[in-house]
Order: structure tokens, then sequence, then C-alpha cells
């Protein structure tokens, strides 16, 4: 039982990472119907933004808890600024072109971003800096649920009942809402819907640092091509859930985390990507919709 | 309907109906179209016509109904309620699109025998080995496509990319590009949409053409006036629901025709 | 005085007068700097924890390579002005060329393929390099023309899929695993030949395509392409985990090079053989895709990419031809796959990455999609390049990154793009003549 809960939990932890990512690909997704392949290499910048800078606080003998809020910034802030340079230089070109070009201009980000970071640092795995301590109090459970599993979930939570609350609450989630219905209208009704696409982009970009952040800490290395595995099966959450459905990213990454943790756990270990690319097919095959998805009929 | 024909439909369509998600855009729609004859099909905006071709077409599942085709020379009858737009096509029955779908960057000649397609046999063996048969097949493809584009008046421009044509020949090449998958049923979506009036008066001599060669047509159309002129019978929608339908006298006159056209120049 | 093919630095200054004293001219050249500068500074910024602090974990230091920031900052300079004056250029051809309603020219390489007096002198000057190629140069260098050679072939499968008929297959590579396996696993149980494995490495890349196809071709663009990625690296997992099958992650070694009617051969003559083998099948395939593309099929994968809706209400069927589009791709990536296992002798999981498929996209992209002249140059160019300027070679997939992006945006047809076949009719029924294929 115990090993089921650990499971369990294991893959909870999973999702909620997951979800972080998945939910950059399904807001820009529903704002301008483009599966933006960079997604993951964003994540990876976060990640490494993180390590960097945690590396060197530490390094400089700065005290734990300023290492850990100064990297979250950093590596929020600078993936934002990432997302939106991408934007900026390969999508908003292409608003008008067919639609194969900004997917290619897409992939073509992401090898570009990945061999970047390969260049400009290493191709090595890097040890990540433990930002998060053993608690005491988690003592008596350790052997089910590690502490960083439980910060991570907290965290998940906190920043998914933000997102909620800033989608519908304020002017820009407000406006983000009506131009995933319909550019067309929002940019009648006097949107900004430049300014939009800009905003979806950084604030799906800062929740993958997050997740950077998170994951890193949590598996305890980084190498430049973290991105292209876990942007993979970000995507995947969000077809599960419903592209263009934020629930549906969430509901989709947890159910994905759990069937790869309970997969690893009772099956075997060696196919465990396997799992991922085959959901991912049979879902796009059997119902590319998703979970909480509509069916939508092209008009002609 | 005075003169209501004897024989058998050559479209029949009964109980048509298509829902998306809440919205009903075909409410039971019953109505036919005869061999050679040129119905038209009126309605304000938004009343489903488009919907209708598209549901006669294969490209929307319609929700419920019944569309039959039958085909004047064998009278072998199909049920196309399931069937793949591409095999309603190969069964006779083509169209053009309101919002132009040309191949824009293949040439004019290239887009009419694209309509040769579902006419045609040769496949991967014949394109490698160009056979005797392939090139001949070729051959004729071309030449077909050649007299259409002689017909629609754009025989001079068969080289040119059709994104480049203007706007009133690319709706003539549509109607081109229809006719080379040799259907004895047009369907037209507002064909005369954005030409000027000499352009539209070649188009009425153009439908007239085609009619007289054999083919029945039935056309989607805003200009009244060409309505009026051209069409042998009219089907009224409105929201969904046929209003009316009739001679083009009979609809003048008709009151929920006016109504549902209030403020519209009914001719 | 010193002067650069013919214009003295004075002619210099004048013109760069020249172009300064229009005053239209002179404002949008100070917008342009003006924005470089800061496009330059938001580079700097961006850059900044990435190119300029590495840190060493283990030893815990850390290095400030503030030279780096000179680059970047200079390097984004250049190139947003670059951009810049590539956008304003082409807005003015783009006017101008509507006021004078001239046709769009073909490029140089069409028009010199196209004239008669030129097209043959041309083939053959090509066929004589290409033949005396390897006794020219060193067998290394031959070796070299052989990859590039089966790139060429690589870019002209995937052009049929990606270029013509508009499906974005990102997990080509698969194919090409397929056929090397197919020939590895073929000769180690069955101890089959190259030449009998050469076909069947085709035909079962081909049928692996239909069988991919047929649930995955009715996907929409952006979702075929991320199937097509899964499928590439499920391939890809399955060769380097199920060991008892595909001998995992060490892969299959001693696989013969390809026999020559039982002629003992060096090393180097079963290098030079390869590359003439090579030369043949880049020859077939030119002749196959030139004459696909230029046929009954051809047509229907043109139409496809332009409009599928429009397509299938023609009487197309959309997913056969898909499904014939995806096979005759595949096969090309099968036999190569087959003669990369003949050339390495050794096959293993980490030649077919995602990377690998990255690689012949970019050869499409850049050369020209449905450019048939257009793949051969970009796969010369893409594969050549890196090998001969070894500098360059560390920034091979960076650049091959960066040629997806900016041809998107520069130019999305390529540095040379397809042709359309042309015909003209004499008199009012007669036969029409064709003019030349491409
Ligand atoms: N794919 C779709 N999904 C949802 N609603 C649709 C779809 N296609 C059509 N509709 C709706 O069905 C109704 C009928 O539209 P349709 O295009 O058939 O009208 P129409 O008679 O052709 O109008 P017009 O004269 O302007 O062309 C409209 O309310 C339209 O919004
Ligand atoms: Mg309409």
């Amino acid at each position: 039982m115990d090993y089921f809960i650990e499971l369990f939990l294991s893959g909870l932890t999973r999702g909620s990472i997951y979800a972080l990512i998945a939910l950059g690909y399904t807001m820009v997704y529903g704002i301008i119907g483009l599966i933006n392949f960079a997604h993951g290499e964003i994540y990876m910048i976060g990640a490494f933004t993180s390590f960097i800078v945690a590396t060197v606080l530490s390094i400089y003998g700065f005290p734990l808890a300023a290492i850990v809020v100064v990297a979250g910034v950093a590596a929020a802030i600078w993936s934002s600024a990432y997302g939106y340079t991408v934007e900026k230089i390969a999508y908003k070109p292409l608003r008008h072109a067919p639609r194969l070009a900004p997917l290619i201009s897409a992939i073509g980000m992401s090898i570009l971003l990945q061999n970047y970071v390969l260049l400009a640092q290493t191709s090595d795995f890097l040890p990540f800096p433990a930002l998060i301590p053993e608690f005491a109090f988690m003592e008596p459970v350790a052997h089910i649920i590690g502490s960083s599993d439980l910060v991570i979930l907290l965290t998940t939570t906190v920043v998914m009942l933000a997102l909620t609350l800033l989608i519908k609450f304020t002017r820009i989630g407000k406006a983000m809402r009506a131009t995933a219905q319909d550019r067309t209208m929002a940019l009648l009704v006097g949107i900004n819907v430049d300014r939009v696409i800009s905003a979806t982009f950084i604030l799906g970009s800062a929740l993958a640092a997050i997740g950077g952040l998170l994951i890193a800490s949590h598996i305890g290395q980084i190498n430049f091509a973290i991105g292209f595995i876990a942007g993979i099966k970000a995507f995947t959450a969000a077809v599960l859930g419903g592209i263009g459905s934020i629930p549906g990213a969430v509901l989709g990454s947890l159910v994905l985390g759990l069937t790869e943790s309970f997969a690893t756990g009772y099956v075997s270990s060696d196919y465990e990507d396997v799992f991922a690319f085959s959901l991912l097919v049979l879902i796009l095959i059997f119902k590319p919709s998703g979970l909480l998805g509509k069916a939508e009929a092209k008009k002609v | 309907m005075m003169n209501k024909r004897m024989n058998k439909p050559i479209l029949d369509v009964s109980g048509l109906t298509m829902d998306f998600g809440g919205i009903r855009a075909l409410d039971h729609l019953d109505f036919d179209v005869q061999d050679k004859e040129i119905v038209a099909l009126i309605g304000p905006n938004g009343a489903g016509k488009t919907t209708l071709f598209n549901c006669l077409t294969g490209i929307y599942r319609p929700s419920s109904g019944d569309i039959q085709l039958v085909c004047p020379e064998t009278g072998e009858q199909t049920r196309l309620n399931d069937l793949k737009p591409n095999k309603i096509t190969e069964k006779g029955m083509a169209r053009t699109f309101q919002n132009i779908r040309l191949f824009s960057r293949m040439t004019v000649l290239e887009n009419v025998m694209i309509g040769r397609h579902c006419r045609t046999r040769s496949l991967i063996l014949g394109a490698i080995l160009r056979d005797r048969r392939t090139r001949e097949e070729e051959q004729e493809t071309v030449n077909k496509s050649y007299e259409i584009l002689e017909k629609i008046g754009l025989a001079g421009q068969v080289n040119e990319f059709a994104g480049n044509l203007s706007y009133g020949a690319q709706r003539r090449l549509e109607i081109g590009r229809a006719l080379a998958t040799e259907p004895f049923l047009l369907l037209l979506d507002e064909p005369a949409a954005g030409m000027n009036p000499q352009e539209t008066a070649v188009l009425v001599a153009l439908i007239r053409q085609i009619r007289d060669e054999g083919h029945a047509i039935l056309l989607i159309e805003h200009d009244m006036k060409l309505v009026m002129t051209l069409s042998d019978r009219i089907v009224v929608m409105d929201y969904g629901e046929k209003i009316a339908q009739g001679t083009p006298a009979q609809i003048r006159t008709n009151r929920e025709v006016i109504k549902a056209y209030l403020g519209e120049d009914v001719g | 005085m010193i002067t650069v093919k013919g214009v003295t630095p004075i002619d210099g200054i004048s013109a760069f007068r020249r172009l300064f004293s229009c005053k239209k001219n002179k404002k949008i050249i100070c917008k342009a700097l003006k924005r470089s500068l800061l496009v330059s500074l938001w580079f700097v910024f961006l850059t900044f924890p990435i190119m300029v602090i590495k840190v060493n974990p283990v030893e815990r230091t850390v290095s400030w390579r503030w030279g780096n920031i000179f680059y970047v900052a200079i390097g984004s300079f250049v190139i947003s002005l670059l951009a810049k004056a590539w956008l304003v250029r082409k807005e003015r051809l783009a006017a101008r060329q509507q006021a004078a309603a001239c046709p769009a020219r073909d490029s140089i390489i069409h028009d010199l393929l196209q004239r008669p007096g030129y097209r043959y002198p041309l083939i053959i000057l090509f066929s004589g390099v290409a033949l005396v190629f390897p006794h020219l140069f060193s067998t290394y260098q031959a070796n070299i023309m052989t990859t590039a050679l089966m790139y060429i072939v690589l870019g002209l499968g995937l052009n049929i899929v990606v270029g013509v008929a508009g499906l974005l297959d990102l997990g080509y590579v698969a194919f090409y695993a397929i056929g090397a396996y197919s020939y590895a696993l073929l000769n180690l149980h069955f101890h089959l030949g190259f030449w009998a494995a050469l076909p069947i490495g085709g035909l079962l890349a081909a049928l692996f395509g239909v069988l991919l196809g047929f649930p995955v071709l009715r996907l929409r663009g952006d979702y075929l392409a991320i199937v097509t990625l899964g499928f590439g690296e499920i391939i890809r997992l399955i060769l380097e985990n199920w060991n008892a099958f595909s001998k995992g992650p060490s892969g299959i070694s001693n696989i013969p090079r390809p026999g020559f009617f039982g002629v003992e051969m060096s090393l180097d003559q079963a290098m030079i053989y390869m590359y003439y083998l090579m030369i043949g099948l880049v020859i077939l395939t030119i002749f196959v895709v030139n004459r696909l593309q230029h046929s009954r099929l051809g047509r229907a994968w043109l139409a496809l990419r332009e409009d599928e809706i429009a397509c299938q209400a023609m009487g197309i069927d959309k997913t056969r031809i898909k499904l014939t589009a995806f096979a005759l791709g595949a096969f090309w990536a099968g036999l190569i796959g087959v003669i990369f296992a003949a050339k390495t002798t050794f096959v293993n999981p980490a030649s077919f990455t995602f990377m690998e498929s990255a690689i012949i996209l970019a050869i499409v992209v850049l050369g020209g999609m449905g450019s048939i002249v257009g793949v051969i140059l970009g796969a010369l160019i893409l594969i050549l390049l890196p090998e001969y300027l070894r500098a360059l070679s560390e920034y091979r997939m960076l650049a091959f990154g960066a040629i997806l992006v900016a041809m998107m945006i520069f130019k999305p047809e390529g540095l040379i793009a397809g042709v359309r076949r042309t015909y003209c009719f004499q008199g009012r029924k007669n036969a029409a003549a064709l003019q030349d294929d491409e």
C-alpha cells in the first residue's frame, strides 16, 4: 500500500510540473493556434538561468532562502524575456503566412535555442544545487513523500490558483479570453491583440521557468537537452486535456504524471518515454480534442 | 408549380437538419432539383445556404435527414449522407466556394486539370514509366481542360498563377474547375459576388450555356436580378428553414419572402 | 589608391552621401540605426546569464566572460540592420513590381536549365565533374561527397512529403532507421546481401509509411507534425531498449559493404564504388521524383498542399493521395538507410535522432519546398559547408535552426522556388506542346 501511495504522490509531483509547462502550450495555442515548439527550450533556459544564478549566489555564500527567491525570480524574468523575443522574431512576422510556416519556424527556434545553450555553456550534465531542504516535520512520512515533492505540490497549487484568478478577473486576463475566442472580434472591440499575445508568451514562459527550477532541483541535474523530452511530455499532457483549455492542461498533466509513475513503478522503467510518446500518438489519433476540449467543425 | 415535371428529381433532399452545438443552421429542409434545371437558393445572410451546400457535398455531416442523388443517365440512386466529399464529386455533383478556394500557387490550367483527377486513372507506375496509356490520358486531360478554359474565357491565361487572376476571373475559374469533374449537377455558391455588371452579364451567359449543355444548376445568389432572369425555380430560406419556393414570378409576390427580405429590393 | 572591385573609396563615399541626401532615406536609416541599437541592448540583457556567466559547480568557480557581451551587441546590431534593410528592399521591390505589373521571374538556375542552349552543356558539365571527382580529389573527399549525395536523396524524398504534398513529417528519420536496420538485421540473421536488402529496405520503409499513414493522415497539419515526431522517437527508443531484437544502444557492426559481382575491393575502392553507386541512385531519384511531380499524382499533391478542402471537393481521395506521398517519401529514406548501413558497416540508434530529421527538413526548406534543383543545392550547401569549414562545424546545428527560422521569415519559397510546368497551345484545339520539365 505504501508503495502505491508513494507512486501516486510521485505521479502527482511529476504531473504538477508537467502542468506548469503544459499551460504555456495550451495558452499560446488557445490564442494564436500555434504549437510553440520552442516552449520546451524556454523551460530549459529557465532551468539553466536558475542553475547559474543559484550556483553563483551559493559560491558567494548567500543564504539559502535568498538563493531560492533570487534564482526563481531571475529564471522567470529571463524565460519570459526569451519567450517574448521568440514570439517577436519567429512567429509575429508569420501571423498571416500558410500554416506550415510558423510551425517550421518554431522547430527552427527550438533547435537554435538548444544549440545556443550547448555552445554557450556545456553539453555535460550539471549538478543542480539542492534548493529545497529536508524539512524536519516531514521525517515521519519521508519514505512516502519527500520534502521537495511537498514543495512542488504546494508551489504549483499556488501558481495555478494565481493564474486562474489572473485570467478570470484582471483586464489582461479578460483580454486573453476574448482574443482566444475570436481574434478579429477582439481587435474590433479595441483590444491590443499584439500585446495580449506578448503577455501570453510572457506568462507561459514564466510558468515554464518555475517548472524548470522545481524539476531541476527535484532531479538534481540539468543539461541543454532536457527541454525536448519535457516539452513533448507537457505537450502530450496539453493535448490529453484538450489543447486550448487551461483546466484541461492541468488535468491532462496529472493523468500523464500518474500514468507514467504507475507504469514505471509496476511495469518497467526502460520504456518510460515510450509510454508518453505512445499515449500522445494514441490520443491524437483517437481523440484529438482531448478530455476537456471541444471538437470543432471548421467553417468553410 | 404549374408545370411540375414528371421525371424523377436528380437531387432529392428531405428533412435535412444541421446542428452546430446549440445553433440549428438547417431545420428540416425539403427540396429537389430536376434534370437540366436552374434552381436558385436565396435567403438573407446567415440563412444557412452555404451550410446546405456543405452538407450536400459531404464537407459537413448532417445531423439528420436524407440526401439522394440520382444519375439522370443511368438512373443509379445514391444516398449521400455518409459519403466523403470526393465520392460525392465522383457521383456527379460538383461545387464552387463562396470564399474562393482556388489552388492559388498552381497555374490556371493545372487548376482545371485537378478537376479531371477523378475521371482519370494513372498512378505511380504510370507516372514514372510514362507509358502510352498515361501519355494519352495526360494529353486528353490537357485538351479537355483547355476546352473548358476556352469556354469560360480564360484560354489566354493558361500559364498564369490562379492567385494572380482578377476576382471575376477567379470565380469563373472555380466554375471551370468544377465543370472539369463532369458533373450533371453543379452547385454555385454566390458566383456573381464581387463582379461588376459587365462581368455579371458574361457570367449569366456562361451559366445558361452550361445548362444548355445538359447540366443542372443549383445556385446561391444575392443578386436578385440575376436570380430572377436565370432561374427556373427559386427556393427561399430563412433561419435554416425553407419559407417558400416557386417560379420567379411567384416568389416576387410572396409575402413571406418580402418579410424576410424587408428593405431589400426584390425587383 | 586602394580599389575594391573597381570601386574607389571616393565612389563609395559619394554613394553614401547620395543615400543620405534623400531626406526620406535619411529618416529611414536613422530610425533603423536607433532601432538596431535598442535591439542590440535588449540582446545583451537577454543573453547575459547564459553567454557571460559560466559556473563550475564542482570546483565552485565562476568565470565571467565579459567579452561575449561585445560579440552579442555587434552581432545583434548588424543582424537587425540587415533584416531591416532586407524588409525595406522587399517592400520596394513589391511596390515596383505592382506598378510595372511585370511577372515574377524564375530563378537564374531555372532560366538556364530551361534554355536548351544551356541546359545540355550544363548537364554534361555536371556529369563530367561528378564522374571524375573521386580521381581528381582524395578518397576522403569522395567519401564526404557520398554523404552529401545521400542527403540529396533523403532531401528529395522528404521533399515529396513536405515540399510537394505539404505534410510536415518530423519523423522522417524513422524510415531511414527502418532501412538501415532491415539491412543490418537481415544480414545478421539471414546473411542477406546488400543488393537483396536494398529494395527490401526501401519497400519495408514504404510499408511502414503506409501503416503509420493510415491512422495519422486525417489529422490536421500541426498534429501530424507532432505524431510523426512521436513515431520517430518511438522507433528510436524501441531500437535502443529492445536488446533482443536490435542489440540495443551498442548497435550492430560488421555489416558488409556492397558487393560488385564478388570482386574483392580495397577500402579505397569500396569507397569509390560507393560514390558511383550514389551518383547512380541520385540520378534515378531525380528522374523518378521529377516524373512524379509532373504527373496526375504530383498535381494532386500540390493541390492538397494548397487547399485540402477544395482538393477533396474536386474529387481527390485525400487519404489515398497522402498515403502515396508518405510511402513514396519513406521509400527513399529506406533505400538510403540500407546504403548508410553498408557505408558505415555499423548501425546504432544514436544515428537516428530527431536532429537528423531536422537536418533533412532544413535541406528542403533552404533549397525551396517543391523544387528539385533547390533541394540538391540545399543538401550540397548544408552538408558540404560544415565539412569544409571545420571551424563552422561546431555551429552546424545552430545554423540549421537559424536557417529554418530565417527562411520562413525572409524567403519562404527557398533559394530556388519550384517551377510549374507551362504549356503552349497552337490553334484552337490542337495538341498541347509541353515545354521542358524542371
Ligand atoms: N462550422 C460552423 N460552426 C458553427 N456555426 C456555423 C458553422 N458553419 C455555419 N455556421 C452558422 O450557421 C449559420 C448559417 O451560415 P451560412 O454560412 O450557411 O449562411 P449563408 O446563408 O451562406 O449566409 P451568406 O449569405 O452570408 O453566405 C450561421 O449562423 C453560421 O454562423
Ligand atoms: Mg454563404
